[in-house]
């Protein structure tokens, strides 16, 4: 059995300790949120949060984030000033992606909330979108950062 | 005349041939959840509006939202002419069902921007039937002429002061006769269409709600993950799966065509069962398949007999008068589809009884297939279309849903299939690649008299529709080329087919999306030799004040065409005229030459699609649509090897990035014209405009897709 702590709350999952956490989330605990585009580490859509930092979930095991916290989108508070600013500016069009993106976006404004445009860009530049929802994800970040600066300051 | 006539009539009118009767038993078909009853509800007029007695409004709606904003925007025409309280209108998907067939193409799919294009008129007649239903409802109440009555927000009102909630009215309307052809809305009334709205579907794809095909559950199924052919054309000659029956959680090995399905209790175990299968496939159709025999392919075909699309005047005569001849020579290359939520499809099939839960762009199509495989009639055959991560054409394709139906026969339970990445590029209906020589034909004035035009394309109708194909010629191939915004005297323009066993498809915009890179390309290289300002020279051969006039002179005008550019940036332009709407869009680029890069720093874009329903939605179209061209113009390429594909994932197919993504202006056009498509039109010009770009700062001309790093590093280095 492996011990899962995800939004908060500790599952006992029967799985293999090598099984991508992704299909974990997915197949065992119903998170469906958590999407999954390649198996490879490179769309970035099955984006999770593990202990604050953005990782992708279809090529993390299970084993390896034991006792760490998991954060999907579902355990981000309804109206975290990431998912307010994304409602604000209609960043989804199909939102495949979007979950990923989003969860991509708190890492990087929790970290770097004062990045300039170009270099928040590039921190999101590993995860995919096809609609091409890219002219709206850096304004609403910057929404967003203005938001989470003013709730901490 | 009856009831039920009238609403047969009230459907007709609306260019609906109405085969099923709304009645309570097809409105169980209605139903989003086809295992449940529909909820008794007292106010059904139609197909497309549910209203409750607590004044809540269903919009049933059968098109598929891709991520376009289809069904907000159709809930937005109806709740206008019904003067519904916005606030309390809610979208629905129904089933697949006569009523949300396509008014002109007679089957229910979601492509070519129609989805509102093809319902502008049925929609707001489907809504303004509703209103006059609840007005007459009231004035009966109140003993009042119903022509004194208004509304607004979810009420009739009456000049004494009176109202009475939609809510309230509901049932006296039921009791009512269904309108056959209601007064429509003077459009400077609008109060919902043309403003802006929240999405209907933004908060459940903000909070992680949305369930995808992909999220699909239903109770006592199964996963299966399919190994299909590596190569055009292989076949499992032997499969060993006693490996693949061992891993944890595999329930059974099946094959499924050519393809053999491991079918499993989760997603994983399915994918480690059939890494586990030893399957020992045929050589295939043609094992010696790859780029240069496909380039080959399409080069031989520059030449040698051709259909011919369009012959007027005397290209030929006219380009051996001409003072200037310019020649040259296009290519692109084949362009997956790369939407991220993988194709999948659920089924369950019982005795009497298919379900098909995809998120397909094909529901008659899908149904049609249900028929087919299980023997049922179409009425057995439940189809319901889950939200799409994606789908620009991919999802009009039904080999998935004969893979989960077959499956769900086989084992009497329901599956789940899904592709993997993989998957998806090795057996994904490409953008056809496309060669062409152009030449035109200037006269000494640098007026352009003769354009001459051979393409070289795989056809799309040749696999789905056949019969469309006439004297060799597919009229989706060459639209773009035909139908250009420009008049030209003398035209020929030919077209040829390769034989080539690579599977084609519809991809945004189809035709338009790689003959608009090669005609608007061509068109600044006429104007170059012409010495006339690419603006100024488009605009002089296109009718005055046209559609397409109109949008580039708009675009001129917010861009500042001909004003200052920045040092070391060059600009370009390009029209598209497409899915009923035009579309100007101005690139603003700038190049390394150490690196070849180019770095697009602005694009203005000017749109025409007629009466602007959702605005926002206008907007989003187009920059998703320039997001998606750039992505094709600066990196797509799909690669061919040993008979099959070669491009196995993103690590070979890269997808624009975020940091490459410029900031989209876009202008929405006072317009004068019928309603058009917007998911489609806003992806051809970018290509063009920032090829034409690149040329006006570096004097290089890329005349073929990807855009090459190479060549500018040289020419500008």
């Amino acid at each position: 059995m492996i011990s899962l702590k995800v939004n908060g709350t500790v599952h006992e999952v029967d799985a293999d300790p090598g099984t991508p956490l992704l299909w974990v989330l997915r197949d065992n605990l119903g998170l469906t949120s958590v999407k999954y585009g390649c198996g490879e580490g490179m769309c970035g859509v099955c984006t999770v949060l593990v202990d604050g930092r953005a990782e992708r979930s279809c090529v993390t095991t299970v084993e390896s984030v034991q006792g760490s916290e998991i954060l999907t989108i579902e355990g981000l508070p309804a109206d975290h000033p990431v998912k307010a600013a994304w409602t604000e500016l209609q960043v989804p069009q199909c939102g495949y992606c979007q979950t990923g993106m989003m969860l991509q976006a708190v890492d990087v404004l929790t970290a770097r909330p004062d990045l300039p445009d170009g270099e928040m860009a590039a921190a999101m530049d590993s995860v995919a979108c096809r609609c091409g929802s890219h002219p709206r994800v850096i304004p609403a970040m910057r929404q967003a950062a203005g938001k989470m600066k003013e709730e901490k300051p | 005349m009856s009831e039920d006539m009238s609403r047969r009539c009230f459907l007709k009118s609306g260019l609906l041939v109405l085969a099923v009767a709304i009645t309570p038993g097809a409105l169980v078909l209605m139903n989003v959840s086809p295992g449940a009853a529909a909820p008794a509800t007292p106010f059904r007029p139609h197909a497309f509006v549910e209203l409750d007695a607590d004044g809540s409004v269903t919009v049933w709606v059968g098109q598929t939202d891709l991520g376009q904003g289809t069904h907000t925007g159709m809930a937005m025409i109806i709740a206008d002419e019904m003067d519904a309280d916005w606030n309390r209108v809610r979208v629905r998907t129904a089933l697949a069902a006569e009523p949300f067939k396509d008014p002109e193409w007679g089957m229910q799919a979601t492509g070519g921007s129609t989805s509102i294009r093809h319902r502008w008129d049925m929609l707001r007649k489907a809504g303004a039937a509703a209103r006059l239903m609840l007005v007459q409802a009231a004035a009966r109440q109140w003993g009042v002429d119903p022509a004194a009555c208004t509304t607004a927000a979810g009420q009739v009102r009456h000049p004494d002061g009176r109202s009475l909630g939609y809510g309230e009215l509901a049932a006296r309307a039921a009791a009512l006769r269904v309108p056959a052809d209601p007064l429509l809305k003077n459009p400077a009334d609008y109060a919902v269409i043309g403003t802006l709205r929240r999405r209907l579907d933004m908060e459940d794809k903000v909070q992680g709600r949305t369930a995808f095909g992909f999220d699909f559950r239903v109770p006592g199924m199964c996963t299966a993950v399919l190994a299909h052919p590596p190569r055009f054309g292989a076949r499992p000659l032997s499969v060993d799966a006693d490996a693949a029956r061992q891993v944890r959680g595999v329930l059974d090995v099946i094959p499924v065509g050519d393809a053999v399905a491991v079918c499993a209790e989760s997603t994983w175990s399915a994918l480690q069962g059939r890494d586990a299968l030893k399957i020992n496939w045929s050589e295939g159709s043609h094992p010696n398949l790859n780029d240069e025999a496909v380039n080959a392919e399409l080069l031989a075909k520059l030449d040698g007999p051709a259909a011919v699309a369009e012959d007027a005047g005397n290209a030929a005569e006219a380009l051996f008068a001409a003072a200037t001849v310019v020649e040259s020579v296009y290519a692109v290359p084949y362009v997956a589809h790369a939407q991220l939520e993988p194709t999948n499809c659920t089924a369950h099939v019982e005795k009497d009884r298919c379900r098909i839960w995809a998120p397909t762009q094909g529901q008659t199509a899908a149904q049609d297939e249900g028929v087919r495989l299980c023997g049922l009639p179409p009425e057995k055959v439940e189809v319901m279309t889950t939200p799409c991560g994606g789908g620009f054409g991919r999802r009009g394709e039904i080999e998935v849903v004969t893979e989960a139906v077959t499956l769900s026969k086989a084992l009497r339970r329901p599956v789940k299939v899904v592709w993997t990445r993989g998957d998806e590029f090795a057996h994904d209906v490409f953008r056809p690649a496309s060669i062409c020589r152009i030449r035109g034909g200037l006269d000494g004035d640098g007026s352009l008299v003769a354009w001459s035009h051979r393409l070289v394309a795989s056809s799309i109708m040749s696999r789905l529709w056949p019969s469309a194909v006439q004297n060799g010629l597919d009229p989706t191939s060459v639209e773009g080329v035909e139908g250009m915004p420009y008049s030209v005297p003398n035209r020929r323009i030919e077209y040829a087919i390769p034989d080539l066993p690579i599977p084609v498809g519809w991809l945004r915009s189809v035709g338009n999306s790689y003959n608009c890179f090669t005609v608007e390309s061509f068109v600044d290289e006429l104007a170059h030799a012409a010495g006339k300002d690419p603006v100024e020279f488009r605009l002089g051969l296109m009718e005055k004040d046209s559609r397409s006039h109109r949008t580039l002179s708009l675009l001129a005008e917010k861009a500042g065409w001909g004003g200052p550019v920045p040092a070391g940036r060059g600009r370009g332009v390009a029209v598209t005229q497409c899915f009923g709407s035009s579309v100007a869009q101005m690139a603003e680029v700038s190049v390394d030459g150490r690196t070849g890069v180019i770095t697009v720093h602005r694009v203005v874009c000017a749109v025409d699609c007629g009466p602007a329903v959702y605005p926002d939605a206008i907007v989003a179209q187009m920059e998703g649509g320039v997001v998606m061209g750039l992505s094709i113009a600066l990196h797509e390429r799909v690669k061919f090897a040993k008979g099959g594909v070669a491009t196995s994932g993103f690590s070979q197919y890269r997808l624009l990035g975020m940091k490459e993504a410029p900031a989209v202006e876009v202008f929405i056009a006072e317009s004068r014209h019928p309603v058009g498509g917007i998911g489609e039109p806003g992806l051809p010009p970018i290509a063009p405009a920032v090829a034409n770009a690149v040329f006006a700062v570096t004097g290089v001309r890329l005349r073929e897709l990807p855009f090459s790093r190479d060549a500018l590093k040289t020419a500008v280095a």
